[in-house]
């Protein structure tokens, strides 16, 4: 993270400004249809917030975006081996990023929670971590693009979101624990091994089977939908 | 042109947490580039990562006084992950995809090889943090490298030729997986040299002499 102090960019001094902002919230653009989950249309209505930060670098909807999710990400990098204050770091790196890059932000590709968890989860390997993260560049003239739209995608961003979370409960809690623990608690196979007093390969196809089951759910739920 | 052999769901799982060692994901990365199916199932993973953390027991609110942030460059950035602007790319123009030019600094030709002998060459990726150590090898035409066993996992991503492996060909893309029960002698194809990315994650275990020998200095 560069020591620039370009006020242009970041539309808060301090993020505690943009927390404690009583700044006007603007009437919600949901998409969700009557019926659909509460926590969908809150899924979809912080979609309609990303795209108003990318369209038109709109504060008051980055505002309802940071006071949604800072708690969230918070909890999350505090529970990823980071004290208090390195966490508030890398939360502030995590909403720069989010300002920053609201404009590749794709609703029919990613629901908010799952885009901003990608961040937060970059910034804490960059500044915890201390490793650099590869990943791949749609625009590297060597990527393969995806052929057609995927059936994945039939489902809407908060639609998928809500299959995965039931898809998720539907786990054993054995499963559910291969999952968690890298995700949430940000721990390596090896650790995890050690952590349940299982072999590292035990672990490792656990991880596996569990990620095929919630796939399967997933396959489905889709299938129920049609 | 499909691939075959993909990385395991572990990876793409670890990949998605955040919690693999970096060699192992530029390997993971350089394979997602180039498979649509496998990016898919990464977004699936995120979607996990979303969830869990929105459903988590919520923390505290930010301290009332964070430091001062970096303010960050004028406005968005709009370089990476675009949906747009992927038409105009030209298939087949590096050899490496983009997440290994960013740790090798060029192609494959431009790289300074390091020969092994018996026709093989090799460069090593400088990674950080611990475990895996990820080099890239270069097999002539019809060449095989030497007899080897594991004492962990390595994996093998095919960029260039084709390379035989236990009765199996593996092309761009492919991902040819061995663990400790495994001694091999993966051959290349005979029309071209094979171009590979290697990770282990631990020191291989040569039968022969020479390549025991010759170990320590090649660093495998
Ligand atoms: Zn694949």
């Amino acid at each position: 993270m560069g020591k620039s102090r370009n006020v242009i960019g970041f539309p808060y001094r301090r993020l505690d400004e943009a927390f404690g902002s009583d700044a006007p919230v603007p009437a919600a653009a949901a998409q969700g249809e009557p019926g659909t989950y509460v926590r969908a249309s809150e899924a979809e209505r912080m979609a309609a917030r990303l795209q108003a930060v990318a369209e038109r670098g709109d504060r008051a909807a980055f505002t309802e975006l940071f006071r949604h999710f800072a708690p969230r990400v918070r909890a999350y990098l505090l529970r990823g081996g980071g004290d208090a204050g390195r966490a508030d770091d890398v939360l502030q790196q995590t909403f720069e990023a989010v300002w920053r890059k609201a404009k590749l932000y794709d609703r029919r590709r990613a629901n908010p929670a799952a885009w901003i968890f990608a961040i937060a989860r970059n910034a804490r390997i960059d500044s915890i971590r201390r490793e650099r993260r590869p990943e791949f560049d749609p625009q590297d003239p060597a990527f393969r693009p995806d052929p057609a739209p995927e059936g994945e995608r039939a489902l809407a961003a908060g639609q998928r979101a809500e299959a995965v979370r039931s898809a998720l409960s539907a786990l054993s809690d054995e499963q559910r624990d291969v999952l968690w623990l890298p995700f949430y608690e940000g721990e390596t196979y090896a650790q995890i091994a050690i952590r349940l007093g299982l072999p590292l390969g035990t672990v490792k196809s656990r991880a596996r089977l569990a990620f095929q089951r919630l796939r399967r759910s997933l396959a489905a739920q889709r299938e129920g939908l049609k | 042109m499909t691939i075959s052999h993909h990385v395991g769901g572990d990876l793409l799982l670890a990949y998605g947490a955040g919690t693999l060692d970096e060699a192992t994901s530029i390997l993971v990365a350089t394979h997602l580039a180039l498979c649509p199916p496998c990016r898919a199932e990464l977004a699936l993973a995120e979607v996990i990562g979303g969830v869990m953390m929105e459903s988590a027991t919520t923390g505290t609110a930010p301290a009332e006084s964070l430091p001062d942030p970096a303010i960050v460059g004028a406005g968005h950035d709009g370089e990476r992950h675009g949906p747009a602007a992927v038409l105009s790319a030209q298939p087949g123009s590096f050899v490496l995809p983009q997440p290994l030019r960013d740790y090798a600094g060029c192609d494959a030709a431009q790289l300074p090889w390091r020969t092994m002998g018996g026709g093989v060459r090799q460069v090593a990726l400088k990674t950080r943090g611990s475990g895996a150590t990820a080099r890239l090898l270069s097999i002539g035409a019809g060449k095989r490298v030497p007899e080897h066993g594991h004492r962990g996992a390595e994996l093998t991503l095919v960029l260039a030729g084709a390379l035989y492996d236990r009765d199996t060909w593996y092309r761009r893309g492919d991902v040819d997986a061995a663990d400790s029960s495994v001694v091999h002698r993966p051959a290349a194809g005979p029309e071209r040299d094979c171009i590979c990315l290697a990770v282990t994650d631990a020191p291989l275990k040569f039968p022969a002499l020479i390549p025991r020998l010759l170990q320590p200095f090649f660093g495998i």
